[in-house]
């Protein structure tokens, strides 16, 4: 690609006025990681990519769905059920040859997330729930990096520039503004709450904008600020945030800490499942306080003798909660996989309530153990 | 008698509707605690309060035609 090809293709951003190849120049050298690749991650790849950002990172463990086509404008019908990064990049790869992709086909966690963040100079969140808000924060404050934050709930969006260096200290960030997670419940997602498909475009857009700006040096940035924007009265709202020192004590101060650091529990993400050994289901059932729940179908062999439990099949399962009044709730399965769908269920059901634990493996695993240590 | 415009953001709309006027409090502790009689639903929501635009992170006090606002955080994206 010769330089008059660039020129061409940055044209119309290079003749700005307080823009210039300067600018631009820093974008094609720029590096940027956008975690998440739905709603809000959509508007920011495509503009980016259009503006001729040098690399861009993806992170995003999630696959296409025709429920998401309403909002996440860079998929159609023939990417349901495939890697959303991995289609993100087909199609940005196309409309910009230059631009280096790198694909996460991954969760971003405590575990992954300071190697990935490492790689790239600015940090965009479009994330779609609260442990991976938090995480993507503090692990933007240990490793030094500028966040461009944005959310969206039913028709308002949130905006913001989080941790900027500014001479010898930072700008505020997310846990300024919230500084504990949410318990899940206490704030509704967007398949909860639902969400009209032209306001993460919007705010999209506009932490496209944020990053540019941010990359460039151009123009004032929203940091230390907070934009709410209503897409039904069309409504701006700004916020003006502080940088609190007390805000360092909730933010993990090493990598170590951040390993230590469990987020989804932190903020409850429901849906992640306690899996046992049969070492603790053996416990468990010693103590005989627990419901021990056997949700294969009823007949399934092998027939469990060795402890009491109840049957409740997978598929009766919602229908029958209420003959689950224990505080503990074990469930197992032959292999542990319907036991773990099943441990979802009810713990998405009960929320913190109740504890509840899936045997892992499942007692074909839990029979083999027992004939090892006999 | 001082008056103080309170607005809300995301799900808190659904429960107090975007905005009102109170008449008759000082400070914030005051004015969510009227808030929270009026509207019990509000108790079991989590949100920060900005007075003039600005986040404020204890009790606070009011002054005449002074704006509140209460924004719950969003996950959504």
């Amino acid at each position: 690609m010769n330089n008059d090809r660039l020129y061409e293709r940055y044209q119309r951003q290079i003749i700005l006025q307080g823009f210039g190849a300067e600018a631009q120049q820093k974008l094609l050298s720029a590096s940027v990681l956008v975690i998440g690749a739905g709603g809000l991650g959509c508007p920011v790849l495509q503009y980016l990519t259009a503006a001729g950002v040098g690399s861009i990172g993806i992170v995003d463990d999630d696959v296409v769905a025709l429920s998401n086509l309403h909002r996440q404008v860079l998929y159609n019908v023939q990417m349901i059920g495939k890697s959303k990064a991995s289609c993100a990049v087909d199609v940005l790869q196309q409309l910009n040859p230059q631009v280096r992709f790198t694909v996460y086909n991954e969760r971003l966690t405590n575990k992954n997330a300071a190697t990935i963040l490492s790689a790239f100079d600015v940090v965009i969140d479009g994330s779609d729930n609260f442990a991976t808000r938090y995480l993507v924060n503090d692990a933007c404050v240990l490793l030094n990096k500028s966040l461009i934050y944005g959310a969206v709930s039913q028709y308002e969006g949130q905006v913001a520039v989080f941790n900027m260096q500014q001479k010898n200290d930072h700008s505020a960030n997310y846990r300024d503004l919230f500084p504990h997670p949410p318990k899940e419940g206490e704030v509704l997602n967007c398949a909860e709450a639902g969400v009209l498909g032209v306001l993460p475009g919007i705010i999209g857009s506009m932490m496209a904008n944020e990053t540019i700006k941010l990359i460039t040096g151009t123009g004032k940035l929203l940091v230390n600020r907070l934009l709410t924007y209503n897409t039904q009265n069309n409504q701006t709202y700004e916020l003006e945030i502080t940088a609190r020192a007390e805000t360092r004590s909730l933010i993990p101060a090493t990598e170590a800490a951040l390993l230590q650091t469990d987020y989804e529990w932190l903020c409850s993400s429901a849906t992640v499942v306690n899996e046992i050994d049969a070492n603790t289901f053996n416990t468990i059932i010693a103590e005989g306080t627990a419901a021990i729940v056997d949700v294969r179908e009823k007949d399934e062999l092998p027939e469990i003798t060795e402890f009491n439990h109840l049957q409740i099949s997978l598929s009766r399962l919602e229908q029958h909660t209420e003959w689950l009044t224990e505080e503990t709730i074990v469930v197992f399965c032959l292999s542990g996989k319907r036991s773990a769908q099943a441990a979802k269920q009810l713990t998405e059901l009960f929320g913190v309530s109740k504890k509840i634990y899936s045997l892992k493996g499942g007692i074909q695993q839990w029979m083999l153990e027992q004939q090892q240590t006999v | 008698m001082m008056r103080v415009e309170v607005l809300f953001f995301g799900k808190l709309v659904d429960i107090a509707g975007a905005s009102l006027v109170l008449n008759n409090v000082t400070s914030t502790d005051e004015l969510l605690e009227q808030l929270r009689l009026q509207y019990p639903a509000l108790a079991a929501e989590r949100y920060i309060v900005a007075v003039d635009k600005k986040t404020i992170t204890g009790n606070t006090a009011l002054s005449e035609n002074c704006t509140v606002a209460l924004l719950p955080p969003f996950s959504g994206g």
